[in-house]
C-alpha cells in the first residue's frame, strides 16, 4: 500500500482517517455541494461585465496613447502639446476608473492576503497595473521629477489592458472550472426527489429524505429507484450505467440488489430499503469522488512547496529587475526599469502552478466515477499508473464467483447421490463457494437431508463431520490421506476433471472414498477479452487461486494469464502479493474487497471489483463498481492519462514562467535588444492559466479502449 | 556609481529584505480552538482573500471541529483541503461548512485552498 497524507489521523488498521465514526468526516450532504456551481455563474457573469468595461476603455487607451503613431492623429495631437496632455488626463481618469472597477478585485485580493502575511496572483497583479498607474500618473503632473522628457511617457494603457486581459483570462478559468467538476455535480443530479413507499398498507409519494430503512418502495416502470435496497417482490431489468457504468440493462429479480439512481425498465418491483440518506451509494460516491478530487497526487506536495515561495520569490526578483536595469540599463534608466519590474510581475503566474495538478485530478477521478471506477486518492492514481503486474483473484473475478457441480464420479459400490447427499450433509454449514455448490445440487435433486454433527473446517484443505458414529470427510485428496483414506485410484478421473479446468472434491465415508464430485465456476464472458487488454497495456497477469495446480492451469489456459499462483491458502494471499513487490514489481490486487482484504491492503493499489452498493470498501484503493474485469483496464487507461495530463500541465506552467521571468526580466536585451511588452505579458498569463485547465478538461474527451465482451 | 543609483540598489536590498522577513518569517501564535459542549474542540474560520484566524492550535486526544465560512465569491477559495487528515469540503458562498477530524500526534498540519494559494496551519499540541 502506497503511504498516503492521512499519518496524523490513520487508526490502528492504517487506512482510515481516525474518527471517521458514522457521522464524523461527512462534511456535507449532497445538496449543499449544488451551491459552488451558481456562484461560479455569478462571478463568471461579474467578470465578464468587468472585462467589457475594460476592453470599452482600453481599445481608445492604447490608440491615444501613441497617437504619433497613428496616421492622422499624429497632427492632432502632437508630442507636448496641451492637447495631448489633456487627453492623457482624460486616459488617467478613465483608467483609475477600469482599476476601481475590472481591478477592485486586485487590489481588495492583494490588500487581504498582505493581512494574512501572504501574496498571491492579486498582489502581483495589483502591484503591476498600480505601478503603471502611478508613474503615468506623475509623468503627466509632475514632469519635472523626471530628468528627462522621453521619461514623460504614460502606460494608462498597461494599467488598462493588463486588467481587461487578466481579467477576461479569470472569467474563462471561472468557466472552465466549472467544467472540470461537473462530473460530480452530474452525480449529484442523479439523486431522485421522491420515493412511493407502503405506509399503514397504502401507498405514498413522499420525499425521498423521508425514506427509512426497512420501508417496501414501489417502483413502477421507467421510474428512478429512489434508495439501495433489496428487491422483494417483482422483476425487471435495470439500467445501472449512471453508477457502475455498465451500458447493458441487467435482470434483477427478488432477493436482487438495486441501487439507488438507477433506472427500471419495463417491469415493476417493490424493494426493502437497505440504505438511505447519506449511506446510499450514490451518497457514498459523490463523498468518495469529492475527496478524492480534493486530495493530493504525491507530486503535488513538491509543488506545493515551490508555490509557497513563488509569489514572494517574484515580488524580490521584479525589485531585482528594477535595480539592475536602474544600475546598468540605457536611458532612461527609470522608465525602464519600472517597465521591467512591472513586466516581471504580470508574467509570473501562480495560478497555472497551482492548478496543473489539482485540475487533471478533478478531470481524471470524474471520469472514472462516469466509468463507475471510484479512485479512493491521488495516491492511488499516481501508483496505478505505475503498476506492471495485475494479480487477479480467480473466484469472483475472473470467474462468476458462483461455482456448481458439473460431474460426480463415484467409486463402486456407492450411488452418486448418496455421494451428493452425504457431502452436502458435511458441508451444510460450511460459508465456502464450493460447499454452497454442493448443498445447492442437492437441494435441486431433491435429496433428503442428512443429519450431521461436530463440523470441523480446515480452511484450504477440506471439513470434517460426523454422522451417527460415521466420520465423514470432504475436501482435497491430502486432507483426506492425511486422515488414513486412500484415494489415489481416483487420481485419473481427478487429473482429467482438474484438466478441464473443474475442481475436484473427494468425499469419503469412515476409511473408504465414496467418490468424488467435480465443481466448476464458470469464467466471466469478458474475462479473456479484459485480460488480453490488460497484457495490450505492457501488464503481466498473474492469477492467485487456492485450487488444485491442474485446474488453476486450465482455467488460466482459457483465458490467457501469464502466470498462476496455485493451492494458495487464503491467508497467504497478501504473502504472496509481497513476494511479487520483493521481485521489485508495482503490483496491482483484484478481489471482492472483503475476502481479499488484507492482500488488497498488501498491494501497491487494491482494487474491490464488483462491490454493488457496498462502494466504501476500505481495503481498496480503487472500487469497481460492476464486476466486470474491464473495469480495471479502464482504471488503469484513466490513470495513466491523468497523470500524463499532470506532467503536461507541470512542464507547461514550470517551462512557462521558467522561460516567461527571464525574458520579461529582460534577459534576450542585451543579445537581441528584445524587451517584452507589459501587454504581452499579462496576454501570455491568462493564456497559460486558461491552457493548462483547457488540457485538463481535454482528458474528458479521452476515448478508453473498447473491450469486446 | 551615481549617488542615485547607489540610493536605488540600497532601497532594493532593504525591499527585498523586507519582502523575505515580512513572507517567509512570519509565526503567528494562532488561536486556540475552544472546547465546546459536545466535547469538540471548535474554530470558525472566516475565508476572504484568506483564513481567518489562519493558525490554530488545537490539543491531541479530542476531536476537532473547523466551521469554515467564505464571505467572498472567488473562485480560488471554493474549496478547502485539509490533505494530511484526508478530508475536503466545497465551501458555497455565506453558509457555514464543519469539517471534523481527529487530531493526530503533536505537529504541524496545512490546510490550503485547491491550489493551494490560500493558507493556513493546524498546530496539534500535545494534551
Amino acid at each position: 500500500m502506497t503511504s498516503t497524507a492521512h499519518t496524523a489521523a490513520t487508526d490502528t488498521a492504517g487506512r482510515k482517517p481516525a474518527g471517521t465514526t458514522t457521522d464524523m468526516g461527512r462534511t456535507q450532504a449532497i445538496p449543499a455541494a449544488a451551491g459552488p456551481a451558481s456562484d461560479r455563474q455569478a462571478e463568471y457573469r461579474i467578470l465578464m461585465r468587468k472585462w467589457w468595461f475594460a476592453a470599452a476603455v482600453g481599445l481608445p487607451t492604447m490608440i491615444f496613447s501613441y497617437p504619433w503613431l497613428i496616421p492622422g492623429l499624429n497632427t492632432a495631437f502632437p508630442p507636448g502639446s496641451a492637447r495631448l496632455w489633456w487627453l492623457w488626463v482624460a486616459m488617467g481618469v478613465a483608467s483609475l476608473a477600469v482599476l476601481a472597477y475590472s481591478g477592485n478585485q486586485f487590489f481588495s485580493g492583494a490588500a487581504q492576503a498582505l493581512r494574512h502575511r501572504s501574496a498571491n496572483m492579486h498582489t502581483l497583479i495589483a502591484i503591476g497595473t498600480g505601478t503603471a498607474w502611478i508613474y503615468s500618473t506623475a509623468a503627466l503632473l509632475v514632469p519635472q521629477l523626471f530628468p528627462s522628457a522621453q521619461m514623460t511617457d504614460v502606460y494608462y494603457d498597461v494599467t488598462v489592458v493588463v486588467t481587461a486581459l487578466v481579467v477576461l483570462g479569470m472569467a474563462m478559468e471561472v468557466k472552465a472550472r466549472g467544467r472540470t467538476s461537473e462530473a460530480i455535480e452530474k452525480l449529484m443530479g442523479l439523486a431522485p426527489k421522491t420515493a412511493r413507499v407502503i405506509r399503514d398498507g397504502v401507498e405514498v409519494e413522499i420525499p425521498v429524505d423521508a425514506v427509512i430503512v426497512g420501508d417496501v418502495v414501489v417502483v413502477r416502470p421507467g421510474a428512478k429507484v429512489p434508495v439501495d435496497g433489496v428487491i422483494v417482490d417483482g422483476a425487471s431489468a435495470l439500467d445501472e450505467s449512471m453508477i457502475t457504468g455498465e451500458s447493458m440493462p441487467i435482470g434483477k429479480q427478488a432477493g436482487d440488489e438495486v441501487i439507488g439512481a438507477t433506472i427500471n425498465g419495463t417491469g415493476a418491483f417493490h424493494f426493502r430499503a437497505t440504505k438511505v440518506g447519506s449511506d446510499t451509494a450514490l451518497a457514498t460516491i459523490v463523498r468518495m469522488v469529492g475527496d478524492a478530487q480534493a486530495s493530493k497526487v504525491p507530486i503535488q506536495r513538491i509543488v506545493d512547496v515551490v508555490s509557497g515561495y513563488f509569489t514572494p520569490a517574484v515580488l524580490i526578483l521584479s525589485v531585482a529587475g528594477f535595480v539592475i536595469w536602474y544600475d546598468f540599463g540605457p536611458a532612461p534608466a527609470f522608465a525602464y526599469a519600472t517597465i521591467v519590474a512591472v513586466t516581471t510581475l504580470i508574467i509570473a503566474c501562480p495560478c497555472a502552478l497551482g492548478m496543473a495538478t489539482p485540475m487533471a485530478l478533478t478531470t481524471g477521478v470524474g471520469l472514472a466515477a462516469a466509468h463507475g471506477i471510484l479512485i479512493r486518492s491521488g495516491d492511488a492514481l499516481q501508483a496505478a499508473q505505475k503498476l506492471d503486474t495485475v494479480v487477479l483473484d480467480k473466484t469472483g473475478t475472473i470467474t462468476l464467483g458462483k461455482p456448481s457441480v458439473t460431474d460426480i464420479v463415484p467409486a463402486p459400490g456407492f450411488e452418486a447421490d448418496a455421494i451428493l447427499a452425504m457431502a452436502a450433509a458435511a458441508e451444510r454449514d460450511s460459508e465456502h463457494p464450493l460447499a454452497a455448490a454442493i448443498v445447492e445440487m442437492a437441494t435441486q435433486r431433491g435429496l433428503t437431508r442428512i443429519g450431521t454433527s461436530d463440523f470441523d473446517a480446515v480452511p484450504g484443505h477440506g471439513i470434517r463431520a460426523r454422522f451417527g458414529t460415521h466420520r465423514i470427510l470432504v475436501g482435497k485428496r491430502v486432507f483426506l490421506e492425511a486422515a488414513g483414506v486412500k484415494a489415489a485410484w481416483l487420481e485419473d478421473d481427478a487429473r482429467r476433471l482438474s484438466g478441464e479446468g473443474k475442481t475436484p472434491v473427494f468425499v469419503a465415508f469412515d476409511d473408504r472414498v465414496m467418490g468424488l464430485i467435480a465443481i466448476a465456476d464458470p469464467v466471466k464472458p469478458d474475462s479473456k477479452a479484459a485480460i488480453a487488454a490488460l497484457r495490450a497495456l505492457g501488464l503481466q497477469i498473474v492469477m492467485i487461486t487456492g485450487d488444485n495446480r491442474r485446474t488453476a492451469d486450465a482455467i488460466a489456459r482459457s483465458v490467457g494469464v501469464d502466470r498462476v499462483l496455485a493451492e494458495v491458502l487464503p491467508q497467504d494471499k497478501a504473502h504472496e502479493v509481497h513476494k511479487l513487490q520483493l521481485e521489485g514489481r508495482t503490483v496491482a490486487m483484484v478481489g471482492d474487497g472483503i475476502n481479499d482484504a488484507p492482500a488488497l491492503a498488501q498491494a501497491d493499489v487494491g482494487f474491490a471489483i464488483g462491490t454493488g452498493t457496498d462502494v466504501a470498501i476500505e481495503a481498496s484503493d480503487i472500487t469497481l463498481i460492476s464486476g466486470s474485469l474491464r473495469g480495471i483496464v479502464s482504471a488503469i487507461e484513466i490513470s495513466r492519462a491523468t497523470m500524463r495530463n499532470v506532467h503536461q500541465n507541470l512542464f507547461g506552467a514550470f517551462i512557462y514562467n521558467g522561460i516567461g521571468l527571464p525574458v520579461a526580466l529582460g534577459l534576450l536585451y542585451p543579445f537581441f535588444g528584445l524587451l517584452l511588452s507589459p501587454i504581452l505579458a499579462a496576454l501570455a498569463m491568462s493564456f497559460s492559466s486558461v491552457t493548462v485547465i483547457s488540457n485538463a478538461n481535454r482528458l474528458k474527451r479521452f476515448k478508453l479502449v473498447e473491450v469486446a465482451s | 556609481m551615481t549617488p542615485d543609483q547607489i540610493l536605488v540598489t540600497l532601497g532594493g536590498v532593504a525591499v527585498m529584505g523586507f519582502i523575505s522577513w515580512f513572507f517567509w518569517l512570519k509565526r503567528t501564535p494562532g488561536v486556540r480552538a475552544a472546547v465546546v459542549s459536545d466535547g469538540y474542540q471548535e474554530q470558525m474560520i472566516l475565508v476572504s482573500g484568506g483564513y481567518t484566524p489562519d493558525t490554530i492550535r488545537v490539543t491531541t486526544g479530542r476531536p476537532v471541529r473547523l466551521l469554515f465560512r467564505r464571505e467572498e465569491t472567488a473562485s480560488c477559495s471554493e474549496q478547502v483541503v485539509l490533505a494530511d487528515f484526508g478530508k475536503s469540503a466545497q465551501l458555497p458562498t455565506g453558509s457555514v461548512v464543519p469539517i471534523e477530524f481527529m487530531p493526530g500526534d503533536p505537529g504541524e498540519h496545512a490546510f490550503t485552498c485547491q491550489m493551494g494559494m490560500l493558507r493556513g496551519r493546524i498546530v496539534v499540541e500535545a494534551a
